[in-house]
């Protein structure tokens, strides 16, 4: 009997750390392909932070936004355009798509409870889902990556009596993504709009008092979230195909937000990492004696036994509650 | 004029308590049993019977199910799927270790399991509330789906993954596996679902209903007025999942006949949400209304196109209704977010003043 839980603990406690620190080139590879997804999903994260902090709405429907930007770039692109005149086209279309989710959504919905809202951006994902599909075809696209200019290729690093490989657009996502979040960093706190969008998330009464226009700052703010899925959708498209496929992954960033915190940006970028990396670490050294494909489900229950323990996320606000 | 309920007095307290106080919808509701049990088998095409309302009540029960929980406790949940999916495997492993129990007994013992299991994901309701919640059962969701396509044991091992239906019958009727008919599978399915929908009426007015709809309408104060959440919210989370398990169950044995893990996927859950929203939160005739609307629409929309005389693609016409069912819910959420049953309550008022719109009631 102690001899099946101590071979049972090892396989669950010791194995997995030798296996890491027996092979360090490839646990250096598993970690850097953790990091990767990982910018991934913070990349998503960040759009529903931007949209939750500035109006309260859980939106649903980001991951959907990603898929349906990538999807226009790509085919406007195959329509003849080139990759920069469809880039900026497509900034356009993610900016009208803006306008009209505040006209015809948010307006009508204000002061309603947080499931409500969040139900409507369900509908909305259903929406786009199925425009994008009747105009653009479900089957999977290939991004224009090298027509945007993006690296591609791969470099070798000799370390540790092996090689670990960096894809270049890879490097390229991780740089891009830290490019964004300090340009978001910059606007919130340098310019005019950002500092309504502040004012704005602290407390919508207080906002609309000092004169700033509330449906004007949803508009900006679900057309920055555009503008975050698109970049997202460039990336995530590069590393795969662009297909709605993606919609589920995308679920995945709920998990993030709750180990970050619904309304931190920086909370948005760790959790992301951090659930990239300890689902890459999990999946590749816990996942065989699970049986495999761990990585559906290892970041939502890491976020639910993280709820148990820290409700309010790493960097988010303490919700306190009075009768 | 016909709907009017002047002249019904209540004579005992038990007529003032009745399920139904007023005559003319005891009529309506034994006339909609009437022609469920007997006119719909008689004359309804096996098409009519197999594909249009035996996926109707299913849905309709787990639509309930939903409903307790989120229209009723306030506890929004994205898992029915996979708690769907607890009952059927969970009716399948019982079936094959105990061929010879009827079948019926069976579908109502797996929806134990979805409950046990319903509970144990239930179990972080009670530090966490809202969208939260809705990601710790999106935990649940993908975590089932997981075991359902690793844990060989489930589906016996078949090389396929798939869970078949197994002949099962009473006497010489088959209940269920391919020889059964589409009229038995129906009329079980519909005693079932009219049993359980008593049911869960008469639970939902009574002290375990309304301590659920005061946990939903403000928490503190339910547990001020002596309501414990942790008994509350549990309850609830069981009550659903049981129901949710047992449509589950009825859904691959008596509708589909053989069920992969995506019949349990997270689209469904959704589909399910969009019934509860469209039929009406907090309404157990909404469940049926927005089942029936979100069933048939897809194949009404699937027609339309050929009786136009237009021609379409299958997926074209899908994609289409995707649109039309996310616009529906915005617009419903928007206009009435309470739903048909807020707009069939609406009807009845006015059909009870009609034809003195002006006067009080």
């Amino acid at each position: 009997m102690l001899a099946i839980v101590i071979e049972w603990l090892n396989t669950l406690f010791v194995a997995p750390f030798v296996d890491m620190f027996s092979l360090p080139d490839f646990l250096l590879q598993v970690l850097w392909e953790g990091f990767v997804s990982g910018v991934l999903y913070a990349l998503i994260a960040l759009g529903f932070v931007l949209i939750f902090k500035a109006s309260g709405v859980f939106n649903f429907a980001q991951g959907i936004m990603v898929v349906f930007a990538a999807l226009v770039l790509v085919s406007l692109h195959a329509m003849g355009m080139p990759a920069w005149v469809a880039l900026a086209l497509t900034v356009g279309v993610m900016g009208i798509f803006a306008l009209v989710v505040e006209r015809v959504v948010l307006r009508k919905l204000v002061n309603q409870p947080d499931a409500i809202l969040l139900m409507a951006t369900i509908g909305l994902t259903l929406v786009v889902k199925g425009a994008g599909q009747l105009f653009f075809g479900g089957e999977p696209k290939s991004m224009i990556t090298e027509e945007l200019g993006l690296p591609t290729g791969s470099s070798d690093w000799e370390v540790f009596d092996g090689i670990v490989i960096f894809q270049h657009i890879d490097i390229a996502a991780a740089v891009i993504a830290i490019l964004m979040v300090a340009s978001l960093g910059v606007f919130f706190s340098k310019t005019r709009i950002g500092r309504a969008l502040r004012a704005v998330a602290d407390d919508h009464q207080a906002a609309l008092s000092v004169g700033i226009s509330l449906n004007q700052i949803w508009a900006i703010v679900w057309f920055a979230a555009g503008i975050v899925a698109l970049v997202t959708g460039i990336m995530w498209g590069a590393r795969s195909d662009v297909s709605f496929a993606l919609e589920i992954i995308a679920l995945k960033a709920l998990a993030v937000l709750i180990l970050g915190g619904f309304t931190s940006i920086p909370g948005a970028i760790v959790g992301g990492l951090l659930v990239g990396i300890s689902e890459k670490l999990f999946e590749v050294y816990w996942g065989p004696i699970f049986g495999g494909g761990v990585e559906a489900w290892f970041a939502y229950v890491l976020a639910l036994v993280f709820l148990l323990f820290r409700p309010q996320g790493l960097f988010g606000e303490r919700i306190i509650e009075r009768v | 004029m016909i709907y009017r309920e002047a002249g019904q007095y209540k004579t005992s307290y038990a007529s003032d308590q009745a399920l139904l106080p007023i005559r003319q919808d005891r009529i309506g509701l034994l006339l909609i049993l009437v022609i469920a049990f007997v006119i719909v088998p008689i004359f309804g095409s096996s098409f009519f019977l197999g594909s249009i309302m035996i996926p109707f009540l299913v849905f309709a029960l787990a639509a309930i199910g939903l409903n307790i929980l989120t229209g009723y406790a306030g506890q929004l949940s994205l898992g029915t799927g996979a708690f769907m999916g607890v009952g059927a495997y969970a009716c399948y492993k019982l079936t094959s270790y105990l061929p010879d129990v009827n079948i019926i007994v069976h579908v109502l013992v797996s929806g134990l399991f979805a409950a046990l299991i319903g509970v144990i994901f239930g179990l972080p309701s009670l530090r966490i509330k809202g969208l939260y919640l809705a990601i710790t059962t999106l935990a649940a969701q993908f975590f089932l789906e997981w075991c359902f396509i690793r844990i060989a044991w489930l589906y016996n091992h078949n090389d396929s993954g798939a869970i078949e239906v197994p002949r099962r019958y009473i006497g010489d009727l088959a209940l269920t596996g391919p020889t059964a008919t589409p009229v038995t599978r129906y009329l079980v399915i519909l005693s079932l679902v009219a049993i359980m929908t008593l049911v869960a009426a008469n639970v939902l007015r009574g002290r375990i209903g309304r301590s659920w709809m005061m946990i939903r309408d403000m928490d503190i104060a339910a547990e001020l007025m002596g309501i414990r959440p942790l008994r509350a919210k549990l309850s609830a989370f069981a009550f659903s999942s049981y129901y949710c398990g047992v449509a589950g169950a009825l859904m691959v044995f008596f509708w589909l006949g053989s069920a992969e893990v995506e019949a349990f996927d997270i689209n469904h859950s959704f589909l399910i949400l969009f019934m509860v929203i469209i039929g009406g939160m907090g309404s157990l005739a909404g469940c049926f209304m927005g089942a029936a609307f979100l069933w048939i629409l897809p194949i009404v929309i699937r027609f339309v196109p050929s009786v136009l005389g237009i021609d379409m693609l299958a997926a074209t016409t899908e994609h289409i209704s995707n649109i039309i069912i996310g616009a529906l819910i915005i617009f419903f959420l928007i206009v009435e977010p309470h739903g048909f049953a807020r707009l069939w309550q609406i009807g009845k008022e006015k059909l009870r003043t009609w034809p003195f719109p002006y006067a009080s009631s």
